[in-house]
């Protein structure tokens, strides 16, 4: 209860905008459930029935992606102001089985589109660790309230890029799972083929714990993956395939994308991320040189899928059952114009139209057909790569946050700021982000992550890794001076 | 100049499934306006489709019923248009891999049957419904909008365009109707739009090769209709070509009071329906091994009865069909079979009962053959009754009336309470011969005299004074003995 209490005061107190709801009553109510669950069980018999951690109590808090029965449920737009769900999204649900505490929805991208959670209905969200620099995005309220210290893990929805690059800009672990481990039912789809639910949390420890919880298969979703529960944090801390204690990655081989590190990635990343890999050099990996050819393509491919999925998955808010509608609308035409055209922001309406336009008479072979075409030659491109690695090591972003007054006017830049996070949605892969240093912003220092890729399923690999990671290094413990606070 | 008119038909079957096709609300009609609407079909943000094994069960049973191929992998896409009672903003269907390509349907015209050759079944989910007035918690200027037939699983059954009449496409609509009936995947109730047709219709000069432009004639929800519109719609066509215009492509609806088909849309404002590939659905798989544990369990379809009809129990190809026509008319004649085989009934006279009395009072009453009055197993006994000489056919119909009526359990019953037996006794009936003979001597001379009318005549006296009990060929015997 206290410390409900205390992380509900923090999120009252937020100074970075990454809070869009809080109903205290329905989190203390969350924290007297819990309280009584501790209570009931004798540790002895807690530690029997969940060998190794235990979640009950524990404060989490949702993008507002997922939906939730006792807060509402925007996507960060302004058509779904004041919405709620009559149901939990199945990634909630079973957050708070396993006992987490629902601390309140978290600010975002509208309807998860963006990379710098400039585009939110609600106002941007500040970085934590310098407020005039974007906390990435679109998870970006998840990465923000993590980092400022709130709370001690958020969920996030990775569609692009959206749990590991904003991880990357606030100093976080997150990882997205391969496409089908977790439900996608409750979460409001952006890009139904691509979009990925994961846990953003300051170590690749608690994002196994997270990510074994979030994940499973669940039949009101026909893409997911009917799989046993995995217990990622279960064997996080042995050594790879029989290497000794004291170099733990002995025979783990990281390939390094020549085209990760080409032209494009900024001088402070490259050397971060470069670093990074001498530690896992160190730690007895041996790293060598991979190619992923289509890596550029990966940006107009994914430019056309998922806006033409969105484009389709966003009719349904057209003001006739819920959401916003516009007032006194002469005709049915009227109302549908109207009400779309008040409710979407322009990010929203700009992803509309490319989708509407791709999918068009005519246009669908030359973009949708070829989009598709080339996502299969992405996808074989990492297939190749992998039968010389067990894992793709690079950054997450060409960049640092960059600052949140230059963003909204390219979007362009956004759009190419996703080189390296896009492939593997589009070839459904695990990949994970971790803090590996800082880079300059305008004074403050901008956290620097490391992306690690591994083939499906391979989310134990990729946690074990950069645990062990972790555990020689301590780039996951910084955090920010003022959170949040203006200079 | 002589016309031809070229039909094709797209009809949806709704299919009889317990829930919908991507959600577990129930398909039941009737229920009050958004009861049976789940969250799914409301389409709230979050809910994802799930497939419902039931309803590729449906389709399966149709592919193997009309000898089409059945797609090992068939892909739903996503149909995008805007309007009030489509929740999702767009409609679940399949496009470029329906499940079901090509079959036919065996239709009989004037007595000559043919094949009508089907290009391709899909499966698609059911918009809801508009309600536009009637409904007193509706302002006006206001449309209700009902949710409840949203997500229906729905066999969209597309035929090649080879009718070349409104009667052969009447006579496809009921055979395909009678189909979907006969297998078991669609309850065929018209009235509440499980069985709806779309008519495309065009015609052109006889002998020449390419097609006209055709117009869709939307939602024609009777056999009656149907022929109606399409007649109708291939005269305006005519018309228009003879008096030098030119048909538009466009959809039409049928407004069957002032008989005339009128332009609802044209190409032009057709929609684009961006169509792709749903990608909250997988393929729609069915394994080998399920298409032929379905096969195992499918009906005697109704061409291969009609064959057993003819060649085992000696029926008349028209009778067979007849017999054929629905399920449950199958289903009443191999009951009355049944029940009659111990007692000699012959099945050709079932037939001809089921086609005649069954028949004519199930249209005087309006009844569907399942409401049958007279139980099959009362029906042959009452034939029975009729082979072994206790009543007379004219008897045997007043019994049928009153087994109709209610007034009686079987037709023994009703026998004996009336004693209606015919007389057995030839002492009774040569004594009443030998009455009328003698009140008759006019008649009698006539006869005599080789004119054979008088003795229908003289028999038909005798038989009134039987009160029709007496055997009409013994009585007939009788008097040319005795003249």
């Amino acid at each position: 209860m206290e410390l409900a209490q205390w992380t509900l005061d923090r999120l009252a107190a937020d100074q970075t905008n990454s809070v869009l709801a809080l109903r205290p009553e329905a989190t203390l109510r969350q924290a007297k459930a819990a309280q009584q669950r501790l209570d009931a069980t004798r540790p002895e018999a807690a530690q029997r029935e969940r060998p190794g951690f235990s979640l009950l109590g524990l404060p989490i808090a949702h993008k507002d992606i997922f939906v939730t029965r006792d807060w509402p449920t925007t996507a960060a737009s302004k058509i779904l102001q004041g919405y709620v769900s009559p149901f939990d999204a199945t990634v909630v649900q079973r957050l708070a089985a396993a006992g987490m505490v629902c601390a309140g929805k978290l600010n975002c991208d509208e309807f998860a589109m963006g990379s710098g959670n400039t585009h939110s209905a609600f106002g941007p969200v500040k970085n934590p660790w310098d407020p005039l620099a974007v906390p990435g995005g679109s998870s970006g309220g998840s990465a923000a309230a993590v980092a400022a210290g709130h709370i001690p893990a958020a969920t996030g929805t990775d569609t692009g890029g959206s749990i590991r690059q904003p991880s990357a800009m606030c100093g976080l672990t997150g990882i997205k799972p391969t496409y089908g481990r977790a439900s996608r039912w409750g979460m409001i789809a952006y890009a139904s083929s691509l979009d990925q639910a994961g846990p953003i949390a300051r170590t690749a420890l608690d994002c196994a714990v997270l990510l074994a919880v979030m994940c499973g298969f669940d039949p009101k979703d026909s893409t997911s993956l009917q799989l046993d529960d995995e217990n990622f944090a279960a064997a996080i801390n042995q050594p790879f395939k029989g290497a000794p204690t004291n170099a733990p990655l002995s025979g783990l081989r990281v390939g390094m994308p020549k085209e990760f590190f080409a032209d494009g990635l900024s001088a402070e990343v490259r050397s971060a991320v470069e670093q990074a890999l001498t530690e896992f050099k160190r730690l007895g990996a041996t790293l060598c040189e991979v190619s992923l050819p289509r890596t550029a393509l990966s940006i107009p491919a994914y430019y056309v899928i998922a806006p033409a999925e969105a484009s389709s998955n966003l009719s349904r808010f057209d003001g006739v059952r819920y959401g916003h509608r516009a007032t006194a609308p002469s005709d049915l035409l009227d109302l549908y114009c109207r009400s779309r055209a008040e409710g979407f922001g322009a990010e929203v309406k700009r992803r509309i139209l490319i989708g509407t336009f791709v999918l068009s008479h005519g246009y669908y072979d030359a973009y949708y057909i070829q989009a598709q075409r080339v996502r299969r030659l992405v996808a074989q491109d990492f297939d190749t790569a992998f039968q010389g690695c067990d894992l793709i090591a690079g950054p997450v972003a060409p960049t640092v946050a960059w600052d949140i007054d230059q963003a909204a006017s390219d979007p362009l830049r956004e759009y190419l700021a996703d080189i390296y996070t896009l492939g593997v949605n589009l070839a459904g892969l695990p990949a994970l982000s971790m803090p590996v240093g800082f880079g300059s912003g305008a004074g403050r220092p901008r956290p620097i992550g490391m992306q690690l890729i591994a083939p499906r399923l391979n989310e134990s690999l990729l946690l074990r890794a950069a645990h062990h990671f972790q555990s020689a290094t301590d780039w996951h413990q910084k955090t920010p001076e003022h959170p949040g606070a203006a200079r | 100049m002589s016309w031809e008119i070229v039909v094709g038909l797209e009809c949806h079957v709704q299919l009889k499934t317990a829930s919908k096709i991507f959600s577990p609300a129930s398909t039941q009609f009737g229920a009050a306006p958004n009861t049976q609407a789940h969250m799914i079909d409301l389409a709230l943000p979050g809910v994802l489709p799930v497939m419902n094994r039931e309803a590729a069960a449906c389709a399966i049973r149709f592919g193997l019923a009309v000898g089409g191929q059945i797609a090992p992998r068939s892909i739903f896409a996503r149909k995008n248009y805007f309007y009030p009672d489509l929740p999702k903003g767009y409609q679940i269907s399949q496009y470029e891999t329906p499940v079901v390509s090509g079959g036919q349907v065996m239709i009989s015209v004037d007595g000559r049957q043919r094949h009508i050759e089907l290009t391709r079944a899909h499966l698609e989910e059911d918009a809801g419904k508009s309600i536009h007035e009637g409904i007193a918690a509706i302002p006006v200027g206001c449309s209700g909008i009902d949710l409840n037939r949203a997500g229906t699983p729905l066999l969209e059954i597309v035929s090649e365009p080879v009718m070349r009449s409104a009667k052969e496409a009447a006579a496809y609509a009921r055979a395909l109707h009678s189909l979907v009936t006969w297998i078991g995947i669609c309850d065929g109730n018209l009235q509440e739009g499980s069985f709806r047709v779309d008519a495309n219709v065009s015609v052109r000069l006889a002998g020449q090769q390419e097609f006209g432009t055709r117009c869709e004639i939307k939602n024609l929800n009777s056999f009656r209709f149907l022929e109606r519109a399409i007649e109708i719609e291939a005269q305006r066509q005519i018309e228009l070509i003879e008096d030098g215009g030119r048909v538009i492509q466009e959809t039409r609806l049928y407004d069957p009071d002032a008989e005339q088909t009128r332009a609802m849309r044209s190409k032009e404002d057709a929609h684009d329906y961006r169509y792709f590939p749903d990608p909250d659905l997988p393929p729609l798989i069915l394994e080998p091994a399920w298409i032929q544990e379905i096969q195992s369990q499918m009906p005697e379809l109704p061409g291969a009865m009609r064959m057993r009809l003819t060649e085992q129990f000696g029926l008349s190809d028209y009778d067979a069909l007849m017999v054929s026509a629905t399920r449950a008319t199958a289903d009443y004649f191999f009951q009355a079979l049944d029940a009659g085989r111990s007692l000699g009934v012959d099945p050709k006279v079932i037939a001809n009962w089921i086609m005649g009395d069954v028949a004519s009072s199930l249209n005087r009453d309006g009844l569907a053959i399942e409401q049958c009055r007279v139980s099959a197993v009362q029906l042959a006994g009452l034939i029975a009754r009729i082979a072994d000489g206790t009543v007379s056919n004219k008897i045997g119909r007043e019994i049928f009336a009153s087994l109709w009526a209610g007034e009686f359990d079987s037709a023994d019953a009703a026998i004996s309470a009336k004693g209606l037996q015919q007389i057995q006794d030839t002492g009774l009936i040569a004594q009443l011969v030998d009455e009328v003979l003698t009140a008759n001597p006019k008649m009698v001379e006539e006869l005599k005299g080789g004119k054979d009318k008088a003795l229908n005549a003289l028999v038909g006296q005798v038989m009134k004074k039987s009160q029709g009990k007496a055997n009409p060929q013994q009585v007939t015997d009788l008097i040319r003995s005795k003249i």
